[in-house]
């Protein structure tokens, strides 16, 4: 960080940027215990739809169950790992969105294929089922 | 130094190297971060089997079955607060207060602990009520991806109990606090790799 023929004055200011990007890799307590309280908020409520059956709809519970659960992934992300498009030159947030792309896609179309194909099959008769498990 | 290219003397010299840009002090944080984008497609994969596999119970206990919530509720709270606790014992290494930040450290390990604690006992009970992973595709899905979490917290736990020691014997030296940060990572990735397994494997896991 410290240049050998750096001056006085510019000794002084990486020290600052040394100082400040300490600080953003630590955090701060307010950032911590905002993300904690957002992250219980966004936990409470799921546990809250699923075991007091307030939604009529199972599909619809689970919809918002897994549209909070991204949200307090975002909001973990942001408070506790403190991912920003500067750190690291902006690599860490380079390499979190080509995991998040392949993700998606391996989820997806692994979910996507796989109803498919149980969709497709060969509807089996209770007969052959018996078959087969006396075999 | 003869030169075949002949410049203008008054030419500026071309500079293909960026001044601007900064060089982080070691490469270590990005490379741990990168190991843990590597670490999200173990957990991506499982996941995308739990996703297929969760509905085939084969006859046996599906998982309205053999979930308990209630206890789900307390093992995710011991570990968000166990996540916000390492977070103040980051704050605690910034300041250089070592006694505080092995105590934090310490709070830290012991919700983790009893996190792991709790997930035995769940997978000892769901075994011994005959929902073993040999049962059925859901309950060898469901093993095989909370039990991996399980392991990786487990291995972060050793991993604190060896970096309290080595700050207790060496002190935040500038090795301990790079070893301390990656740890802090591991830690809150694992975290929100949960949010995904209680959310998903669980609370939808007893909708669907």
């Amino acid at each position: 960080m410290s240049h050998p023929s750096a001056s006085a004055h510019e000794t002084g200011t990486a020290h600052q940027d040394d100082h400040d990007a300490t600080h953003a890799d630590h955090g701060s307590l307010r950032g911590y215990l905002t993300g904690f309280v957002l992250a219980a908020i966004l936990t409470i409520i799921p546990f809250w739809l699923v075991l007091g059956h307030v939604i009529a709809s199972p599909q619809a519970t689970i919809v918002i169950v897994l549209g909070l659960a991204a949200l307090q992934i975002v909001v973990h992300m942001i408070f506790f790992l403190h991912l920003d498009t500067r750190s690291e030159n902006g690599w860490n947030m380079l390499a979190f969105i080509f995991t998040v792309v392949l993700v998606v896609i391996v989820l997806g179309a692994s979910v996507w294929v796989m109803y498919n194909e149980n969709a497709n099959m060969m509807p089996m008769s209770p007969q052959y089922m018996q078959h087969k498990q006396g075999a | 130094m003869n030169t075949t290219v002949v410049a203008p003397a008054h030419a500026e010299p071309r500079d293909f190297l960026c001044r601007e840009e900064a060089h982080p002090h070691s490469g270590t944080l990005l490379g741990f971060w990168l190991y843990l984008m590597s670490d999200c497609f173990i957990f991506a994969a499982l996941f995308a089997c739990n996703a297929v596999l969760g509905t085939n119970v084969a006859g046996g206990p599906s998982a309205r079955d053999v979930f308990d919530l209630p206890g789900l509720a307390v093992n995710t709270a011991l570990l968000l607060f166990s996540s916000v606790t390492f977070g103040f014992a980051m704050l605690e290494m910034a300041r250089r207060h070592k006694r505080a930040m092995l105590g934090w450290l310490a709070v830290s390990g012991m919700l983790a602990a009893a996190f792991v604690g709790l997930e035995i006992h769940e997978f000892a009970t769901m075994i011994a009520e005959g929902a073993g992973p040999g049962r059925s595709a859901f309950l060898s899905s469901f093993f095989t991806l909370v039990g991996t979490h399980g392991l990786h917290v487990t291995v972060g736990i050793i991993w604190l109990i060896v970096l309290m020691v080595q700050m207790g014997k060496h002190g935040l030296t500038e090795a301990n606090r790079r070893r301390l940060m990656c740890l802090s990572m591991f830690w809150h990735f694992l975290d929100l790799v949960w949010v995904g397994v209680f959310s998903y494997v669980y609370l939808v896991g007893v909708l669907r």
